[in-house]
């Protein structure tokens, strides 16, 4: 028989759940600081009011979707502008390509929106349900009054967190207090509460209930990731040259001249991961990389009188030099390779091209839009019309007088629905409000006999700052038929 | 069966204990979240296909539960966008024409509401930019046979020009001076060239002037002593440089010969009362639109004087 009979094994597998076990270290402690300032730039963000005059709105950071304006701090985007927000997210982007070549995945182990949540929901775990073991014993325990109550306290306190984090997301869309008056009061749009309802219920799921699953299944991140790490790449690593083979610190005692290893396989590494991996089995799509484990080894490793860091981040190339009897080499060594600065350097063109941009960009604009039918138009003394929609735009927070005059085309007069063609004239003055693209009607009419030709319009702002638009383009005119009519 | 299990030393991953040639396949079971969401997918599935029209027949498919159909979904999109019009309609009937330029918000979506009227029902013949074509007026420039302002246009539109079914159809017929024998040949070639001298198309001679005598005779109670037309009875201004029928020689010798007599519809017995001053609105926003004269009373009399512009 070459093949033996197919093993009894399930196509599909049950959760493991996971009990990470509490402790503290130097990464528990970064862990609970990026926490604390990641959550409250998310929540408090909305709250932050930034002063821009009687014309805008005056919330720091704020995305007016009806009105088609991104608002942050002193900048102001409007959809025409997009690209800021694309150079944005490319930075974002290259950003993470940044984060991982210069330490790995740090992004996964202390920043991710996932990482951070559910690190607040097994929090949450161990202040209602107790520690690891506590947790174990209750999720084995058979339902019971104590047990329905510890649930549904744990639960419920879930669903606050999931509803505030909902909640949050939509002040970023609107008038924060004034937002939730109307919201409590029934009064938001539809889609606020849609909004709050989708993320309250992906919160909890997520931060609740799926955890490491997203991480390891639905993210795929960690995939990108693998293909970006090399052997320059900052990863918790076991040195497993000095860890085996494992041996109880009793067993060590007993036979001195065995050569055992450093690691007194106690589990620690595994009870503390997050994630419910086993570092000493390598480096694996499982491992975030947030280091408890390296904070849990560091506090046996102490208790044993053994050197710190047979769990650490480190390099592969770095572990290797190690292995071969070379001291380790300091971390923010390992961080600058050329990797690193080329990453570095992209993201900071970006970002300084965008800085450029902002600074040197106009808060004025003029587009014209020529009428295509009819082209042009006899009137009845003979002078030639042609007509265009202008759009003059203003993006200061303040209305401005703006005007608008006529190069070339000798002899022409132009005028617009407000100003009508008894007051024609080489220009026109036009009041444009505050944050506003204003419509125009323009008619400019050439004496009899005018011909094609080019013909120019020049925006200028009236008050002090100024600033000014040009345009070029085509006046267009009959072709010679009254000389051809001559008979 | 346990006992059978295997480990494949590279990777320390169980087996399922199948091999084809030495290659075994590694068991890495999905989660079981994964396969009850997919369950979830199936069954969202199967609802869908009760609930919306899915399942194919001979000549029609099912209805599905809810009875949806892209037809309903257009009149109820239709329906909802006629509610939403309906305080600018509403707005727009209770507002007279000659009050609209006093309201500039009102007088947009007018000009809105009877750009899209005029693409439908006035395209066929002014054209799609309203440039009209021999015969058929421009509505773009200043120069208008029947008058400028809001209130005439919207009567133009209403009761047509010339129509046989509306009995206050504007009204006014050219004789043919040439094809009734009024005017001899001559004649009618010497009050063409001296309707083009009004125009400056034609330099002043003898045919002119003596044109000038015929044209004072025949055609200045209608078009004017100076040629510049009357908008009582829709006669063109035949001094200015827009020529309805052409302006050559030939043209306006036909014309002579032969008359016009253009007709346009009726639009009120087409039409409603709203979007016909949304027409008027939008023909008037042209370009050409004119402004109503100062006072009714001198409105009354104006209508020659106007028509001097």
């Amino acid at each position: 028989m070459r093949n033996p009979a197919p093993v009894a094994t399930g196509l599909y597998e049950k959760r493991k759940a996971v009990y990470p076990r509490q402790i503290d270290g130097k990464f528990r402690r970064l862990k609970w600081a990026i926490m604390a300032v990641t959550l409250t730039i998310y929540y408090a963000t909305p709250w932050l009011r930034w002063d821009r005059g009687p014309y805008a709105p005056n919330q720091a950071v704020l995305v007016d979707l009806a009105h088609r304006r991104f608002y942050m701090f002193a900048i102001e985007i409007w959809p025409q502008e997009f690209y800021f927000v694309a150079g944005l997210l490319i930075m974002a982007g290259i950003g993470l390509f940044l984060v991982t070549s210069a330490v790995g995945r740090a992004w996964c182990g202390y920043a991710c929106p996932q990482t951070v949540w559910t690190d607040l929901f097994q929090h949450v775990d161990r202040f209602i349900d107790g520690d690891r073991n506590a947790q174990m014993r209750l999720a084995n325990a058979p339902w019971g009054p104590q047990k329905i109550a510890k649930r549904g306290l744990k639960w419920a306190i879930y669903l606050a967190i999931s509803f505030w984090t909902g909640g949050a997301w939509i002040m970023y869309f609107a008038d924060a207090p004034t937002l939730t008056v109307d919201f409590w009061s029934g009064h938001a749009a539809p889609v606020a509460y849609a909004t709050v309802a989708v993320l309250t219920g992906v919160t909890f799921w997520f931060g609740g209930f799926m955890r490491e699953q997203v991480c390891i299944y639905m993210c795929p991140w960690p995939r990108i990731q693998t293909a970006m790490l090399d052997e320059k790449s900052l990863i918790v690593t076991y040195k497993d040259w000095r860890g085996e083979p494992r041996a109880s610190v009793k067993a060590t005692k007993a036979d001195p001249a065995g050569k055992f290893g450093d690691c007194i396989d106690c589990n620690q590494c595994v009870a503390v991961c997050p994630t419910g991996i086993d570092i000493r089995q390598g480096p694996q799509i499982g491992c975030i990389t947030c280091a408890l484990c390296i904070d849990a080894c560091d506090r046996v490793m102490s208790q044993v009188g053994r050197p710190r860091g047979l769990i650490d981040y480190a390099t592969l190339e770095d572990a290797a030099r190690e292995q071969a009897g070379a001291p380790p080499t300091p971390h923010r060594k390992l961080i600058w390779h050329p990797r690193t600065l080329v990453y570095l350097g992209i993201w900071s063109a970006i970002g300084l091209a965008l800085l450029f941009a902002l600074g040197t960009r106009r808060h004025l604009d003029l587009a014209v839009q020529k009428d295509r039918n009819p082209p042009f138009m006899l009137l009845s003394d003979g002078s030639v019309r042609n007509a265009w929609t202008f759009k003059l735009k203003n993006m200061e927070g303040r209305p401005r007088r703006m005007e608008v005059s006529l190069d070339g085309l000798p002899g022409a007069v132009m005028w617009t629905d407000t100003v009508g063609r008894d007051q024609a004239a080489r220009s026109f003055v036009e009041e444009v409000p505050a944050d506003t693209i204003e419509p125009v009607r323009v008619y400019v009419a050439a004496p009899k006999g005018a011909r094609e030709g080019d013909v120019a319009f020049t925006l200028r702002a009236l008050n002090s700052e100024g600033g000014r638009d040009r345009v070029e383009t085509r006046f267009d005119a009959p072709e010679e038929e009254h000389e051809g009519d001559e008979h | 069966m346990a006992e059978h299990k295997k480990i494949d030393e590279a990777t320390g991953v169980e087996t399922v204990g199948h091999e084809w040639d030495g290659i075994e396949e590694l068991n890495n079971p999905l989660p079981r979240w994964w396969v009850l969401t997919f369950y979830a997918t199936i069954l969202f599935a199967i609802a869908y296909v009760v609930v919306y029209p899915a399942i194919p027949g001979l000549h029609k498919g099912s209805d599905g539960l809810w009875k949806w159909s892209s037809r309903g979904a257009l009149a109820a999109d239709q329906a909802a966008a006629d509610k939403a019009r309906g305080p600018v309609i509403a707005a727009l009937a209770a507002t007279p024409i000659e009050a609209l330029p006093g309201k500039p918000d009102l007088m947009e979506k007018a000009v809105a509401g009877g750009k899209a009227a005029f693409r439908v029902n006035c395209v066929q013949c002014h054209g799609a930019g309203a440039a009209g074509s021999k015969g058929y007026p421009n509505l773009n420039d200043d120069d208008w046979l029947w008058g400028g302002d809001l209130k005439t246009i919207e009567t133009t539109i209403t009761h047509g020009i010339r129509f046989a079914g509306d009995d206050q159809t504007r009204q006014s017929l050219m004789p043919s001076f040439g094809r009734d024998g009024i005017l001899p040949p001559e004649q009618v070639s010497d009050v063409a060239d001296y309707v083009r001298s009004l125009s400056g198309e034609q330099q002043p001679n003898a045919a002119t002037r003596r044109g000038a005598a015929v044209f004072t005779a025949n055609c200045a109670v209608c078009h004017g002593p100076e040629g510049k037309g009357g908008r009582q009875v829709g006669a063109p201004n035949l001094a200015d440089q827009i020529w309805l029928y052409g302006g050559a020689k030939a043209d306006v010798v036909a014309s002579v010969t032969n008359a016009h007599a253009g007709v346009m519809p009726a639009w009120g017995h087409r039409l409603d009362p709203v979007t016909i001053k949304m027409l008027a609105a939008y023909v008037h926003s042209l370009g050409g639109g004119e402004k109503f004269a100062p006072a009714p009373v001198v409105a009354e009399a104006a209508p020659a004087a106007a028509a001097a512009k």
